[in-house]
């Protein structure tokens, strides 16, 4: 056996210098010539996909993900591109964003705003992820966002609808292109006046978090202002399971419609409750009853199985819309995973064209730039005609959508029928609207 | 008036649903020593079995039909259910339509053997093991049950219809002489209530006119001694066992039209049904059933607007409030018998 100086004790000791003089560079540089949060240096940029992996929102999370990987295979130039030739800003030519290659990291938000913001400071500080998107509850977007807004990333918010995302809690990092409360309040009201007669008395269900009381408020006002009277508002806990109890008093308080301010699993359970006790067959006040689901999902039409039939409600965005924008990434969506996008998929992939797009034309992943360039944007080609980025909250003011629960549905995606686009100008609102009143965007933080 | 009848009416069915998984538990509690905290993911099971069979007769070869186009423009693919070849269109979409009363007949062998497969492969080695152990081992067995359903049939609930006949309300109102549509009752809850009263009476039947509910009356009294007697009381039990899964998943066939099941209706149960357990008395088969329509109209009554204008929030802890009381002046819970988990 031949004598050797090599111990282990110095093998680890030499290594350990060596590692601390390979790191040291690197930690000095990565902290000194730092211009905002997660710079991207190398030759990849990466970008945070934050959705409900698990939790009651999980296929609604795994639609996201799916509209999210179509979008980075776009913006990488893979498949046919969709709306990438669409989209009025040509700017992006799948080459990437400023010709770094896009990759991406995932994070499970548990449709709870503590594991939310966990997986997102995770995605931030650890995968160096230079914007966070995603979500598909108003509770885990409002914590997302001021955490981004602390942090110095953008968030580009995935599917939420309460008003306040964009109103008392609105940040200068986070921008929406998903509709709010308020739009299906005003984009909602006028057809439920023309189907149902301007003489109705209405009873709300309404789910007890942001999203519900916004929504109520918001409904409440719209339908009012046409001659509606109000019965009764009653707050339902979240995840009630069953809400015949709170059904059952209904038909007997003097209302003939049921407002159902509810979403996901609550909204199933209580349409299905609702039609279970045959308040669609019975008469009220001498009119027919009816139902009405303010915001609407395809994914949660699925749930509901035969009681959406009929049912009148609003959504962002629906897959057999016909313009050109559409019918491109329901073409590439529908051949890479063979069916149709929701609307969740929907507003996720067109957040992230539009945040590429966005660092393309400011020439520089600095959030404040970003953030400039997305300001009072005017865009077309994404689905919703011609839209516009506000400036003063971060919401995109674009068509919406009046559906319908379909009566002969030909196959399980085909749930919904497109009643009524509504005009951009009839859900406009001021930026101080009272509703919205409450919060300042605050000014851009880029980390530096 | 009509409002009370209605929140009975009401708190009927959800009691019904109570006092099954309350009677499953008490049983495996009562015999085993157990404490079961899997025993909502059987009850979530039982639902899914009334999933599985929906799908299993509904399972389709498409046929393409080229007078309609699909979403991307290609011809429509429509599926065509084997059980429309086999028996014809009408026959096919009735037995379809008529699944979940079906599923009743398919969930009790299964659930049988999944209450068996749990109690020789898992639930047995922790006989001897403190009460806290049990507790860990069975809730995390409910969070794979939980975890395994979810991989399989996805997050979502899945609507699974009554058959037609039964759908619908049932106008008590008239009945009684008030106006039409004020107390209204869907047939479906009508029938779950029914049909809950049916179980816990066979079970009670069973335990209280059979030899082998005797020798297992015996053995929840003193299983020692019946041991002594040359009995098998092990055996006796582990029956017991896939019994009170059965109950439980027959509970979970007939929910689930009522609520489109979904992975973790066990848990929103569970803790509720263990409330019920504890009010009714550790070990008490009628105090479980009884405590399980208690709360469960006393639920239905406090979601009154009326009751909710006086004490807001009342809804929701309403069960948790009785429970403290009957605690505080029964402390072995409304039908406890002394001895049991006093040890």
């Amino acid at each position: 056996m031949s004598k050797s100086n090599v111990t282990r004790r110095g093998v680890l000791r030499t290594g350990a210098v060596a590692g601390a003089g390979v790191a040291l560079p690197t930690i000095f540089t990565a902290s000194s010539a730092r211009a905002f949060t997660n710079e991207p240096t190398g030759d990849t940029v990466t970008l945070g996909f934050n959705v409900p992996q698990t939790g009651a929102y999980a296929d609604e999370g795994a639609d996201e993900l799916r509209a999210y990987e179509l979008a980075v295979e776009h913006l990488n130039g893979g498949g046919d591109g969709g709306m990438l030739s669409t989209f009025s800003s040509q700017v992006l030519d799948g080459s990437g964003i400023m010709g770094k290659k896009v990759e991406y990291v995932t994070g499970d938000t548990q449709t709870k705003s503590d594991a939310a913001r966990a997986s997102a400071k995770s995605m931030i500080e650890k995968d160096r992820a230079v914007m966070i998107t995603g979500g598909s509850s108003s509770g885990v977007a409002i914590a997302v966002q001021g955490l981004c807004q602390e942090a110095g990333v953008i968030f580009m918010a995935g599917l939420t609808h309460s008003n306040d995302t964009t109103g008392k809690d609105k940040k200068a990092n986070g921008f929406r292109h998903f509709f709010n409360a308020y739009m299906s309040g005003a984009a909602l009201a006028p057809v439920l006046a023309k189907e149902y007669g301007e003489d109705r008395k209405a009873y709300h269900l309404t789910a007890d978090y942001t999203w519900g009381w916004t929504q109520e408020e918001s409904i409440k006002a719209a339908t009012e202002s046409l001659g509606w009277e109000t019965v009764e508002t009653v707050k339902t806990p979240v995840g009630a399971g069953d809400f015949s109890s709170y059904i059952a008093p209904v038909l007997n308080s003097g209302a003939d419609i049921l407002v159902l301010n509810h979403y996901g699993g609550d909204m199933v359970n209580s349409l299905t409750n609702a039609v279970q006790f045959g308040l669609r067959e019975k008469q009220a006040n001498g009119k027919n009853f009816e139902i009405v689901v303010p915001l609407f999902s395809r994914l949660m039409a699925r749930g509901a199985g035969e009681s959406i039939k009929g049912i009148l409600g609003s959504t962002n965005w629906h897959w057999s819309l016909q313009d050109e924008g559409s019918k491109a990434f329901v073409q590439s969506f529908g051949t890479k995973y063979g069916f149709p996008p929701s609307q969740a998929a929907h507003t996720c992939y067109v957040q992230t064209l539009l945040y590429a797009d966005a660092v393309q034309r400011a020439g520089s992943f600095d959030p404040c730039a970003v953030a400039e360039a997305l300001e009072g944007y005017e865009f077309d080609g994404l689905g919703n005609g011609p839209t516009l980025y506000r400036a003063e909250d971060h919401q995109c003011f674009k068509d919406v959508l009046v559906v319908r629960g379909k009566e002969n549905p030909t196959s399980e995606f085909d749930l919904l029928e497109v009643v009524e686009i509504t005009p951009r100008s009839q859900v406009e609102y001021a930026p101080d609207h009272p509703m919205f009143s409450g919060g300042s965007l605050g000014s851009c933080n880029s980390g530096a | 008036m009509d409002a009370v009848i209605l929140q009975i009416l009401n708190g009927l069915d959800k009691g019904s649903a109570y006092a099954l998984i309350a009677l499953g538990l008490t049983l495996i509690f009562g015999t085993l020593g157990v404490v079961n905290f899997a025993h909502g993911a059987l009850f979530m099971i039982g639902a899914f079995c009334a999933v599985t069979l929906n799908r299993l007769l509904s399972l389709s070869h498409q046929v393409v039909d080229e007078t309609q186009k699909d979403f991307l423009g290609n011809p429509l693919k429509v599926d065509v259910p084997y059980v429309n070849d086999i028996f014809g269109e009408a026959t096919g979409s009735a037995i379809i339509d008529w699944s979940v009363p079906l599923a009743i007949l398919f969930s009790i062998p299964v659930m049988i053997l999944i209450g068996v497969i749990m109690e020789r492969g898992l639930i047995k080695h922790f006989y001897r093991r403190p009460h806290a152990d049990q507790i860990l081992v069975t809730f995390g067995l409910a969070i794979v049950l939980q975890e395994i359903i979810k991989q399989i049939y996805g997050a979502n609930p899945i609507p699974t219809p009554a058959p037609d006949a039964f759908t619908g309300s049932f106008d008590f109102g008239v009945l009684l002489g008030f106006d039409p549509n004020a107390v209204i009752y869907p047939y479906w809850r009508l029938i779950y209530f029914a049909f809950a009263a049916v179980i816990i009476g066979a079970v009670f039947a069973f335990l209280q006119f059979t030899t082998f509910g005797m020798v297992v009356r015996a053995g929840m009294a003193d299983r020692e001694t019946v041991g002594l007697l040359g009995i098998n009381i092990d055996r006796k039990f582990t029956i017991m066992f896939g019994l009170a899964a059965a109950v439980a998943g027959l509970a979970g066939v007939m929910y689930a039209p009522i609520n489109s099941p979904n992975y973790h209706m066990g848990m929103d149960f569970l803790v509720l049904s263990f409330v019920v357990v504890v009010v009714g008395g550790m070990g008490s088969l009628p105090g479980a059933v009884a405590a399980g329509f208690l709360l469960g109209v006393l639920e239905s009554f406090a979601s009154m607007n009326e009751v909710k204008a006086i004490l807001p929030g009342i809804d929701q802890i309403i069960i948790y409030l009785v429970a403290i009381i009957i605690l505080l002046t029964r402390p072995r819970g409304l039908m406890g018998r002394k001895g049991v988990m006093e040890d």
